[in-house]
């Protein structure tokens, strides 16, 4: 087989300079005349997101996986690896736990204990063309379907193979299926939920970059069971990229006469539209996506009925997210059981994590439910970086909660994670080190969840509003003991009396940090201390007298004048000039490290 | 008005359409043009205060001009635990507007989203449409330098 230079260009590849490196080998390989020797493909993301721009070799049947490379390091690349088959030790991932450098990309921890059903497509498939895909067995599940399968037969398949969504609250996919198939009326839709809007969530845009024919053939089947003839794909207008390889997908679909009219001769007809969404966190709920569709405020209605039953234009409607989609053409041909075999009693199948934050490997992980988490920060992940202590992991977004230390062996499954206080949501798993304040990060999402509420239930309105008005008063110095069961007392309100799950779930982080780490919200309202130096009232930027070396850099970086002292002596702060910007500790030369923060503040 | 009505036909007048509509007179000016609104509220038999509620609802649309550069800075979760707070109030005090805002030169806007799924990188800003990763505090005088 003909050497492949597989190069690894999602979104978060190009803003690495993945595309200095795809004009590099392009420009030698014609430059050269090369076109013969070696081939070229440029695919979605590769999961590894820490080791971008990253590059795949394949030669002799091995994958050869190069990181963070330069346009520079094409060269060499092209004339040892590729035509002479030799690998260059310096340009290998370093695995920071294991301390040891890998060749093939199946050796390297980070994809051991992976299972990657979905994503392990995105480094064979070159999503601007459908011949990978096609290649890969693409569009048989829909073959198969189609000339096989009665609908029902489609429903039951699904509903065996025990998958659930995957968008966040893990609902039966075949169950809601059966409930739209069921339900009365001329005009059926099914959409994707491709609004992801969880920060620090990304596996939707990387299945969507990297492998969009997935999403479509999962719908075309959906469809077919459902008995729909419209879909829509409803995808945040904050991902060009993916918005862009979705269009280029569809044409392509329709010239194959994968959608359109009388799809494979089978009389079945199927369109999809794609609609952008306009910034609205609140239109991943699926009510208030059907409203923004419709092209109303996304603000989202009472639910029954549901959506199965009166959805888009009142007519039934099935959503589901990317991922769910995704699955679905992998249950159709490796069958129910084999998908029912991975995962736990519960949940079935894999999952994909965004794991990033405080993590050496940062990435997209797809692993089988059940896994724990210590198996993901630990063995997957590599650990925490520069030596510091783990703290916890925020999973689930908004929604979700903060799970400490001592619950690291919980295996991953929607009962578990709801069972600590936090839940699936759509798979953002970041993870904090000593150096997080858990008051602010209560505070961010609290912050995030305000902004975001639609405004329709007083009780998210205010309700969020004040709690974040009170996170802010103990960040600020200004807590007070009370604040703590106020902040139970209104969490509780919230939850009680919220129509959507925005503002059902907008508590979780506040209740699983007071829960969790109590003892921070003390330092925060007894000593006025932030133990992790980040809130800003709450600390002081000082210069350790013996460490300072009298450099002049803070004091010429310093924008407020705050910093003074003689050149080769030592420098001091006025802290009542002193605006926190924290500059003087970036301009600090690592040599010296002289500038520090402490807590509770210098008066 | 011959822009929009090519905008308009593109959609097929279809009022569920709107949407995507204000979004592509967005591309277009840049914000909302209040007269161009009221030219769409006409054409489509929309009222005014529909569209108006459309436009301040969602985030995409501004109702004001927006600056010759657009700074977005990325305030997702895994930017925020790296620090992502900390450029935002360094551009804000630099550029001495607020986050949303517009400099009086109309030369920046400053804004802010919730995540743009490059947590790997983080901080991440965007100027302009290029993705700037592991964003330092230093590198805010470059960027508005035009050096990055």
């Amino acid at each position: 087989m003909k050497p492949l230079l597989i190069i690894s260009a999602g979104t978060c590849g190009l803003a690495r300079g993945a595309d200095e490196i795809i004009d590099a080998a392009k420009e030698y390989q014609r430059k050269n005349r090369l076109q013969k020797k070696f081939d070229i493909k440029i695919t979605g993301c590769h999961g590894l997101c820490e080791a971008e721009p990253n590059v795949l070799v394949r030669f002799n049947g091995k994958f050869i996986f190069y990181q963070k490379l330069k346009p520079e390091n094409v060269k060499d690349i092209i004339e040892e690896t590729i035509l002479k088959g030799t690998i260059i030790k310096d340009f290998l991932w370093f695995d920071p736990k294991t301390k040891e450098k890998y060749e093939k990309i199946d050796d390297i921890p980070f994809y051991q204990k992976q299972h990657r059903i979905l994503l392990g497509h995105n480094v064979l498939i070159e999503p601007k063309y459908i011949k990978d895909y096609l290649k890969l067995g693409g569009y048989s599940a829909l073959g198969k379907v189609l000339k096989k399968y009665r609908p029902l037969d489609v429903i039951n398949m699904i509903k065996k193979s025990g998958l659930r969504g995957r968008g966040g609250a893990g609902f039966l996919t075949g169950k809601k299926w059966e409930i739209c198939r069921k339900a009365k009326g001329v005009e059926k839709y099914v959409i994707c939920n491709a609004d992801e809007g969880d920060p620090g969530a990304y596996m939707d845009r990387s299945l969507l970059e990297g492998s969009p024919h997935g999403v479509l053939e999962g719908m075309i089947i959906g469809a077919y069971a459902i008995g729909a003839n419209k879909g829509i794909i409803y995808v945040r207008n904050e991902y060009p990229l993916a918005v862009e390889n979705l269009r280029r997908a569809l044409e392509q679909a329709y010239r194959k006469g994968f959608l359109g009219m009388d799809i494979l001769k089978s009389k079945f007809n199927f369109d999809i539209d794609i609609v952008r969404g306009a910034g609205a966190f609140v239109c991943g709920e699926e009510t208030a996506l059907l409203a923004s569709i419709e092209g109303e405020v996304g603000r989202p209605r009472s639910r029954p009925p549901y959506p199965a039953e009166k959805g888009l234009w009142n007519r039934p409607t099935n959503i589901n997210n990317v991922e769910t989609w995704a699955n679905v053409p992998q249950i159709v041909i490796n069958g129910a059981n084999w998908f029912s075999q991975i995962g736990t009693k519960g949940s079935k199948g894999t999952k994909i994590f965004s794991l990033v934050g405080k993590i050496n490997n940062t990435g997209l992980v797809e692993v089988p439910m059940g896994i724990t988490l210590r198996e993901i920060i630990y063995d997957i992940g590599g650990g925490i970086p520069a030596g510091k202590k783990f703290k916890a992991v925020q999973t689930g977004g908004p929604s979700g909660g903060c799970i400490p230390h001592s619950l690291l062996d919980l295996p991953i499954d929607y009962e578990g994670l709801t069972q600590a206080g936090s839940m699936m949501g759509s798979g953002g798993m970041i993870v904090m080190d000593e150096d997080t304040c858990m008051v602010d990060i209560a505070r961010y999402f609290l912050d995030f969840t305000q902004q975001e509420s639609c405004g329709k239930c007083p009780s998210c309105r205010l309700g969020t509003k004040q709690m974040v008005q009170i996170l802010s008063r103990i960040t600020e110095g200004n807590g007070e003991y009370r604040d703590l069961e106020l902040l139970e007392e209104i969490s509780e309100n919230i939850k009680a009396s919220s129509l959507c799950g925005l503002g059902q779930t907008a508590a979780n982080p506040v209740l699983t940090t007071i829960k969790y780490f109590r003892d921070e919200y003390l330092a925060h309202i007894k000593e006025k201390r932030c133990p992790a130096l980040v809130c800003k009232s709450l600390i002081s930027y000082v210069i350790d007298a013996e460490l300072c070396s009298g450099c002049t850099v803070c004091a010429k970086n310093c924008p407020s004048d705050a910093i003074t002292g003689e050149p080769k002596g030592i420098y001091t702060i006025d802290q009542k000039k002193c605006i926190k910007c924290g500059i003087c500790l970036t301009v600090c030369p690592s040599k010296f490290k002289a500038v520090k923060k402490v807590s509770p503040p210098v008066k | 008005m011959k822009k929009v009505e090519n905008i308009l036909r593109e959609h097929r007048y279809q009022r569920s359409r709107i949407i995507q509509i204000l979004q592509d007179i967005h591309v277009q000016y840049n914000y909302l043009p209040a007269k161009v609104l009221k030219y769409v509220s006409k054409r489509l038999k929309v009222p005014l205060s529909k569209i108006y509620s459309l436009a301040t609802f969602y985030t995409a649309f501004s109702l004001k001009p927006r600056g010759k550069h657009l700074i977005t800075v990325c305030m997702g979760t895994a930017c925020h635990v790296r620090g992502a707070t900390a450029m935002l109030s360094e551009f804000e005090r630099r550029l001495c507007i607020k986050h949303g805002e517009t400099t009086r030169d109309l030369n920046y806007t400053l804004e802010t989203v919730n995540c743009l799924g490059c947590c790997a990188i983080g901080p991440i800003i965007v100027y302009d449409g290029k993705y700037i990763g592991e964003f330092k505090l230093k590198d805010v005088t470059k960027v508005l330098q035009g050096k990055l």
